[in-house]
């Protein structure tokens, strides 16, 4: 199995834009997408799903309110219970405002550690930019050529027309899903 | 879809390219820095150095040193607590709520609001915790076992949630200010040679690629940090605000104070981002990116924000009046006309009266008389929280208990020192980082094509020769 890939670089976002929309379009598979910016729309047009980390900040989020309601339960009512000012053991209202805080900061740092291990981002990872100034001010489309139907020169063709820089064909390691 | 309205001023000015964001962007970390810099920096240092004198004889000797009394209890110190998070707020603001609201404009000034915010929660972290009086014991107020009991920390104490709520604000800060670092600390790794920043870049930016994928994802994320950090400011200030409200001392008392101490923390903070940008802009040549259009929401908000403090000036003194409760009404009248009431003018004038010269848009596009607006509203917000705590406490229930306060050298010389670590840490700051959210400034202006002018046909285009010569690598 084939994983060689055609890297098509561009200047604008427009361009890119555009260029993925028609790519999709004519059947073929988009690998990936390199840009400096998050490009908004480019989600769409490349086809993704809606990510799922949303899920992760909720159930972080639930664990935090739902775990720190319990602590001070626990620790107010149940291990020592002290009376404050005559306020009930169990005072929920009083609970809350920590219950919160330990909710946001769940989700918070959840959801981050989420995005790194999904996007696989570590200290100390090496990065190979898939082309120079992908982090300045090139956009880089990314397809797939491993179908037996696909024809270089007339992607090349289609791509003019959206103004590409260059284009150039690799053959990527660990298959074209890297 | 990218959709660019003609009528708005463009975000950034010059005709710049997405290359020259970059370059302009990163520029001062690589010259070396102006004399200018250089005497802030030595000033701060100097600043920073005296607080940390202060702090230690006062750890040394005991929170003796300082002016408190037994009537007045809280006074300078907690005043610099309350003034420090109130700043922070305004970093928040902008980076959250901005973003919630889609208001492009923000990219010129997030990345150094959420700096400010990260520093000025540092050095309001300080103020309990030296008036604690032993410091060294500050992990008791964390719930752990202990060999004590287990005995549990107070859950039912605003102060116990204050304690929550300015750690997790420090650290969603700092992850929210980290993860909008990642993407232009790989900017920066592709862009210096081999040395030993582009050894910390690389580790920082964790090997950020710019993949369309992580993109997506990061967006995500980015999106539910900014909608975490929201109720979070608000909930800190509130918390804030509880210290007090739950108290049963008149002048704290009331339940306007929750929305009044958010309003005045957002407006103090909004005051110190405006006159952080306007020497930023200056020193560090950023004009195109900070324009006058930026200075001039800033001040927009500032003057709605100054409006709702000066709404609740008033309610509070209705509310004393329609309370019909002497006491209450006492200390109000002892605020405006008693031995403390320069304080409490000098509030208002700077708070409110000051502020009312932005709604003259001649006066908004002067970046003096705006950066003199600033420094009187940080002063009079500073005044603020003075007045709150020291004037409803020196003269209390019982007369013959009434004292006055005055602030020691050591007081004063640890306010200063407070001042000397947030500009140390920010000048070094912008020194070291992209002061300017480079990934998230291109994102948002959406340049117009200078490459491949669209009106222009391929032949004359400066592409042409590029698209010729198709490069072909087939390894």
């Amino acid at each position: 199995m084939s994983n060689r890939v055609l890297l098509a670089t561009f200047a604008h976002e427009d361009d890119l834009l555009a260029a993925t929309t028609a790519v999709r379009k004519h059947g073929l598979n988009i690998v990936d997408a390199f840009t400096p910016y998050a490009v908004h729309g480019l989600d769409k047009a490349m086809g993704l799903k809606p990510s799922r980390l949303t899920w992760v900040c909720f159930i972080c989020g639930m664990t935090g309110a739902l775990g720190m309601l319990w602590f001070e339960h626990w620790t107010a009512s149940v291990w020592w219970p002290i009376d404050v000012g005559g306020k009930p053991w169990n005072s929920l209202p009083s609970d809350v405002p920590v219950a919160f805080e330990a909710a946001v900061l769940l989700a918070g740092f959840g959801s981050v550690f989420a995005l790194f291990a999904v996007s696989r981002l570590f200290p100390g990872k090496k990065s190979h930019p898939i082309r120079p100034r992908i982090t300045d001010d090139r956009f880089v489309l990314v397809i797939d050529e491993s179908n037996a139907a696909f024809d270089v020169l007339a992607v090349r063709q289609m791509l003019m027309e959206f103004n590409v820089v260059e284009t150039e064909e690799q053959i990527r390691e660990g298959g074209p899903n890297r | 879809m990218s959709e660019t309205s003609h009528l708005r001023p463009p975000l950034i000015t010059g005709d710049k390219t997405l290359g020259d964001v970059t370059h302009d962007i990163c520029a001062p970390m690589d010259r070396t820095p102006t004399g200018l810099w250089y005497g802030a920096f030595c000033l701060s240092l100097t600043a920073l150095v005296i607080g940390v004198a202060a702090v230690t004889y006062q750890i040394a000797t005991g929170i003796g040193t300082w002016g408190l009394n037994k009537t007045v209890g809280w006074a300078f110190d907690i005043t610099n607590f309350v003034f420090w998070v109130g700043i922070g707020h305004a970093g928040t603001l902008i980076s959250a709520v901005l973003f919630l609201f889609r208001q492009k404009w923000r990219t010129a000034v997030n990345r150094s609001a959420e700096a400010m915010t990260l520093f000025a929660v540092m050095c309001a972290g300080i103020f309990p915790l030296i008036h604690m009086g032993r410091p060294w014991l500050a992990y008791w107020m964390m719930p752990y076992p202990n060999t004590r009991g287990s005995l549990w920390v107070n859950f039912k104490s605003p102060l116990l949630w204050d304690v929550f709520a300015i750690s997790t604000y420090l650290l969603i800060s700092a992850v929210f200010w980290y993860v909008g670092l990642i993407p232009d600390m790989a900017t920066i790794r592709d862009r210096s040679k081999p040395g030993l920043r582009q050894r910390i870049t690389s580790i920082l930016s964790l090997g950020w690629d710019g993949s369309a994928r992580t993109w997506h994802r990061y967006e995500t994320v980015y999106l539910l940090l900014a909608g975490l950090a929201t109720p979070l400011v608000f909930s800190v200030h509130t918390i804030v605000s509880m210290d007090f409200a739950t108290a049963v001392i008149p002048g704290w008392h009331t339940t306007i104070f929750p929305p009044y101490f958010v309003a005045g923390a957002i407006f103090s903070g909004l005051a110190m981002v405006t006159t952080l940008m306007i020497i930023a802009r200056k020193t560090m040549r950023l004009e195109n990116y900070i324009t006058l259009k930026h200075i001039e929401r800033m001040c927009l908000l500032m003057l709605s924000m100054g409006c709702i403090v000066g709404l609740a000036y008033g309610t509070e003194f209705f509310m004393a009046f329609y309370s019909g409760n002497g006491y209450e009404q006492f200390v109000f009248i002892n605020r405006a006309f008693g031995p403390m009431s320069w304080a409490y003018w000098t509030m208002v004038t700077c708070n409110v009266v000051v502020p009312q010269l932005l709604w003259i848009p001649r006066l908004r596009k002067s970046l003096p008389i705006v950066f003199g607006i600033v420094i009187l509203v940080n002063v009079g917000m500073w005044f603020e929280r003075f007045v709150i705590i020291v004037t409803s406490l020196h003269r209390d229930f019982l007369p013959s208990s009434w004292a006055h306060y005055a602030p020691t050298t050591i007081e004063v010389a640890t306010f200063v020192g407070s001042f000397g670590l947030f500009f140390t840490c920010f000048l070094l700051f912008c020194r070291i980082a992209p002061a300017i959210a480079i990934a998230e400034i291109k994102g948002a202006a959406h340049l117009p094509k200078h490459d491949v002018p669209k009106h222009v046909k391929p032949v004359n285009s400066q592409l042409a020769p590029q698209r010729d010569a198709l490069v072909e690598v087939t390894s």
